[in-house]
């Protein structure tokens, strides 16, 4: 079994990860980047495409650098039991910083588990990791500044993006873009997106209805407007909005609010000598995760001067997490869509109609299996959340599946909570 | 570059750097618990929709591995 020792270990080699390391590394901290993914990036740098300051820290092979490295659990203070493709390992730390990332909210329709349905994050990360849609018809729908992200992506990946669908109205894109004045390098973004995405239809207020097909996507319905439209299609991607990625945060007793950790100015959790940047503190985009993984990467190695600095610059991004959720939150059609008979839980093939029958998140999961599946709820949770109400969504070690090889090294019982 | 994989026994070449999810992408996947096909969905390794048996380790998650030469992927396991 393999042991090894740092001052501070890093989960997520995304943008905050990188950032982070880079700070650390630089006042002489020994640090472990790692990361679920085969290559760095996160989302916004997919596919190995990390800014040229951070490539070097990103190098296969670095002694520091453990690419496809997931964490199973946090079997005791300062300890990370880790596992991967060769086995599995444990890591201590003096400090923490958890750059977890953010995943799309992807809820129920009709439809929704036919192959060819994507996230659209999710059909962009497909796209930059090298599928190939050439001539491919696509249509996006959800929310938010990532479903353009996703078309121009597709769009130089030579699909032929047929429409993107916008659930929030044209009242709050305007208040969206007004507000993105305040932000110039958002704003010369979504210029440069806008150009990119010419000839492409976009609507507000218009969302997927059903996707429908024989063994695979055919055909999409959607509401345009109040206008009811089919089309035909390869490629469906629907995505609404991101979720911070807290399960990590979570088995360490992090506190977290409406999802998201709770940070102080140094990006410090609820719990010493846990850090937690980007997306995992509020969904805030690129420029918020290089920041605060910068202030966590020098609190974190001793450089408080340097990261109190930085914490004044936070405020206008926090502003942004705001703007970004009000201006994109749902319409009640969206928690409407999914009929009795459509699956909620994926892995466990649970219909609606099943969990309708119970009150609670626990008591579904202990009568239907709904959430116990290999992604443990990462999916249907939040679709629990929005279409059910419920709130005590909430995970159990390990905090990915695993083998048991792996297991069998943890020293402690992997949960001290009581079974049911 | 190229390099070649074995999907279900049969030879593919797919571009080197290309993830195995997107190398597999619309071509018949795995069945749910109640049979239904079922293809990567999230791209990001969260929701595990797309795992398949590689050189015989089971439950791989495609979305998460770099194509490898000689690689042997079962898409029904």
């Amino acid at each position: 079994m393999r042991e090894r020792s740092v001052d501070i270990a890093i989960v997520g080699a995304g943008p905050a990860g990188l950032a982070a390391a880079d700070a650390a590394m630089a006042h002489g901290a020994s640090v472990a980047l790692l990361d679920d993914n085969p290559l760095a990036g996160g989302q916004v740098w997919r596919g190995g495409r990390v800014a040229p300051a951070f490539a070097a820290l990103a190098q296969t092979g670095s002694a520091h650098y453990l690419p496809g490295t997931r964490v199973v659990a946090t079997p005791v203070a300062g300890q990370l039991l880790l596992e991967d493709a060769s086995g599995a390992h444990h890591l201590y730390y003096r400090k923490l910083i958890v750059a977890s990332g953010a995943r799309e909210r992807l809820l129920p329709f009709p439809g929704w588990t036919l192959p060819g349905v994507t996230g659209a994050g999710g059909l962009q990360a497909l796209v930059k990791n090298g599928m190939d849609v050439r001539g491919q018809r696509v249509v996006l729908a959800g929310t938010g500044p990532l479903l353009l992200a996703a078309a121009a992506s597709l769009r130089a990946a030579g699909a032929d993006v047929l429409l993107v669908a916008e659930q929030t109205d044209w009242a709050r894109l305007a208040r969206f873009a007004k507000g993105l004045w305040r932000q110039p390098a958002k704003l010369a973004q979504a210029i440069a997106l806008g150009w990119e995405l010419r000839g492409t239809p976009y609507r507000a207020a218009s969302y997927v209805v059903a996707a429908q097909g024989t063994g695979r996507l055919q055909q999409v319905r959607m509401q345009l407007a109040g206008r009811e439209v089919v089309l035909d299609c390869d490629w469906l991607g629907v995505g609404y909005g991101l979720l911070p990625n807290t399960e990590l945060l979570a088995a360490l007793g992090c506190t977290l609010v409406n999802g998201a950790a709770v940070v102080d100015r140094t990006q410090q959790t609820s719990q010493p000598h846990i850090y937690a940047a980007g997306e995992a503190t509020g969904i805030g985009g690129l420029d918020k995760a290089l920041l605060e993984g910068r202030i966590a990467g020098l609190a974190a190695s001793g450089q408080h001067a340097a990261a109190a600095a930085l914490a004044a610059q936070r405020a206008r991004h926090l502003h942004f997490v705001a703007e970004l959720a009000h201006c994109f939150s749902l319409r009640p059609e969206i928690a409407q869509l999914a009929q009795a008979d459509t699956l909620v839980c994926r892995c466990e093939d649970v219909s609606l109609s099943r969990l309708q029958q119970y009150g609670s998140w626990r008591e579904a999961k202990l009568q239907t299996r709904c959430g116990m599946g290999p992604c443990q709820g990462r999916i249907c949770g939040a679709a629990c959340q929005t279409l059910l109400g419920w709130s005590d969504i909430g995970q159990r070690p390990p905090i990915q599946p695993a083998r048991l090889a792996t297991l069998a090294l943890s020293p402690a019982p992997l949960s001290t909570e009581a079974l049911p | 570059m190229k390099v070649t994989i074995w999907i279900n026994g049969q030879r593919r070449e797919v571009p080197s750097g290309t993830t195995l999810a997107a190398a597999l992408a619309g071509l018949p996947g795995r069945r749910s618990v109640g049979g239904e096909p079922r293809a990567a969905f999230c791209g990001m390794g969260v929701c595990h929709e797309c795992r398949v048996s590689v050189d015989g380790r089971a439950q791989q998650r495609a979305c998460q591995l770099l194509v490898q030469e000689g690689m042997e992927v079962d898409c029904d396991a």
